[in-house]
């Protein structure tokens, strides 16, 4: 944080925004329109929320000059901060935030899907909570519909409110296309090619649901947005599959002897 | 924690110590001179004998005198820079005078071997002993799962033939596989922990409270499991995929209000993170007979004893929860082989 200060101090007339979006750790921001901060409607409520709220806001647009010394400086400019990431979750749900943040997104600039199964689809940013220092950012991604954490403890930090509950939402209605494909396709646990019951029966139990949720959606005529060939792998594979029951069920030999050393 | 019985420089340490070698557990000598262990290596690995001289650190055979240039070699990352410290030292004595493309084959064939090893080693008593304790002590890292909350991981292989594909991160807590976060690990063979370790692990040690997070672990006189837990399905109940089910799926929202399934970008994945609410929906085999009571008589016997009726014994090998302190050969634990439960 210190480092953003002492940057800003000897070049605080360079555009502050420019300057933000490109510092280190603040990479999942994008760039919000002057013309979207000068009008005060977007602004509505958010002087309450942030400290020296104008001097704040006349520091995002390039027109601070008030003459004070470094502490006060470092107040403006945290408050600057918060104010920029406050504005940054409204603008990011309009139309023209929206394109910005999807480039960023079709560039994988948030990072890309942790799961194994995902196959690196990028991520979104996004918050648990609406409201400031409750929740830091999140990470979600459309195809598992999980959230994860982001690697970098820079990016762990970030407020959550900063891009807000809804965003990475709205981004899919508004644009249906980039809605991925499902995918059935998952991890089971085996040992020596066995299925470990515990686990085998919890996915079982968890494709009942699956199934439950695309005959329902079947009959209302709407896309499941699986890949359908997928059906057939998986009932294929469900008659090869021999499960090992669980540490009750009977060991293999062949096995077995290739740990313990010979008899 | 190191149960090797070599000194700190051998080649197996500093192979664990390189970056990205985090996740390896060191390989007992034990377990390589045994050659059962090693059985099927041989058409696996090219130079193997030489491969296998490197990892135990034994000089070849027909090199008497020269205990001075193997310790240079030694010293030496690069292969390069070792074989010409032996071509300056002692070319023409040597009997086998090594080109620097046969050295940095041989320590490519060594890394293989030992990865191949290293995959049957943390199956082995000993070798799941010792993981346990990188476990412990969170090396492996823990799951980039939101919900699943820090739940610490264990290092799987997708296949056990080398090539195809990196070492993953299993989480017990959501059953799920994810890709390491730093990229050193996008070089590490996933074959070199095989597909069995994950899931034979939490056989091995069903008492491990995978409810638990943090601080909470480090405490560890209570990330253990109580003995008297419900048992269900061969685990502990409560750990089965702790970090599932309901408070534990994402629910998409716009301005609080929720995305309906009937919204073509409403919620699709949701069973993947589910768990059912009564834990005991998962019994199969009591719900079989409760809608089938007339099924088989003498089937029915069986089965309701093994698996349907809360058992007394906890699950896992009574032997292995002792944690017995032996570090020695696999053999000497099983004098009689047919008994082992690993």
């Amino acid at each position: 944080m210190d480092e953003y200060a002492s940057e800003s101090d000897s070049d605080y007339t360079s555009y502050w925004r420019d300057w933000f979006i490109s510092s280190r750790g603040n990479e999942y921001f994008c760039e919000i329109d002057e013309d979207y901060l000068t009008d005060r409607f977007n602004l509505t409520g958010l002087n309450t929320e942030v400290q020296y709220y104008q001097y704040a806001l006349d520091l995002v647009t390039d027109v601070f000059d008030l003459d004070c010394d470094d502490d006060m400086r470092e107040t403006i400019e945290s408050s600057a901060r918060h104010l920029y990431g406050l504005v940054h979750a409204r603008y990011i749900v309009t139309t023209r935030g929206l394109t910005k943040m999807l480039d960023k997104y079709k560039k994988a600039e948030f990072g890309k899907c942790p799961r194994v199964n995902c196959h690196s689809h990028p991520l979104l940013p996004m918050g648990l909570s609406d409201i400031p220092n409750l929740k830091p950012v999140k990470l979600y991604c459309a195809r598992c519909e999980d959230l994860y954490n982001p690697k970098s403890s820079r990016h762990a930090s970030i407020d959550g409110a900063y891009f807000g509950t809804s965003f990475h939402n709205i981004i899919f209605q508004v644009y249906p296309a980039l809605i991925p494909s499902k995918s059935i396709e998952r991890y089971i646990p085996r040992v020596y090619g066995f299925k470990v019951h515990a686990a085998a029966a919890l996915v079982r139990w968890q494709d009942l649901k699956r199934d439950d949720m695309r005959r329902r959606l079947r009959k209302l005529e709407i896309e499941s947005g699986f890949r359908e060939e997928q059906m057939d792998d998986e009932e294929e594979e469900e008659e090869d599959d021999v499960e090992f029951e669980g540490v009750d069920g009977a060991n293999t030999n062949t096995n077995m002897r290739l740990i313990e050393g010979p008899m | 924690m190191s149960t090797s019985s070599g000194t700190p420089e051998s080649w197996i340490s500093s192979f664990c110590a390189l970056p990205g070698h985090e996740y390896f557990a060191e390989v007992s000598e034990e377990f390589i001179e045994d050659d059962f262990n090693l059985t099927g290596l041989q058409t696996q690995v090219a130079m193997y004998k030489e491969a296998l001289e490197m990892i135990l650190d034994v000089e070849p055979e027909d090199d008497e005198d020269e205990d001075e240039d193997e310790e240079d070699e030694d010293e030496n990352e690069s292969g390069e820079d070792a074989d010409r410290t032996g071509m300056r030292h002692g070319a023409e004595r040597r009997h086998h005078s090594r080109m620097a493309s046969d050295l940095s084959v041989i320590e490519s064939s060594a890394e293989m071997l030992y990865g191949l090893i290293h995959q049957r080693f943390i199956c082995s008593r000993v070798g799941i002993q010792q993981m346990s304790e990188k476990y412990e002590f969170g090396h492996f890292g823990c799951c980039p799962r939101t919900h699943c909350e820090q739940a610490r991981t264990l290092p799987v292989g997708l296949s056990d033939i080398p090539g195809e594909d990196t070492v993953k991160l299993f989480c017990p807590s959501c059953l799920d596989v994810y890709v390491p976060p730093n990229s050193r690990f996008q070089t590490v063979d996933g074959a070199f922990f095989g597909r069995t370790f994950g899931a034979l692990f939490l056989l091995t040690f069903p008492e491990y409270d995978l409810t638990k997070r943090g601080a909470d672990v480090l405490s560890s006189t209570n990330s253990k499991v109580p003995e008297d837990e419900s048992i269900l399905n061969g685990m502990f109940a409560k750990n089965i995929a702790p970090g599932l089910g309901g408070g534990h799926i994402y629910e998409p929202k716009i301005y609080g209000f929720k995305v309906s399934e009937r919204a073509r970008s409403g919620p699709r994945m949701q069973w993947l993170r589910d768990r059912p609410e009564v834990i005991t929906e998962l019994d199969e085999a009591r719900l079989y007979h409760e809608q089938n009571p007339d099924s088989d008589e003498e089937e029915d016997e069986s089965m309701a004893n093994g698996r349907a009726l809360v058992r007394r014994r906890p699950p896992g090998n009574a032997r292995l929860r002792q944690r017995p302190n032996h570090s020695g050969s696999p053999m000497a634990l099983s004098a009689n082989g047919a008994e082992s439960e690993l």
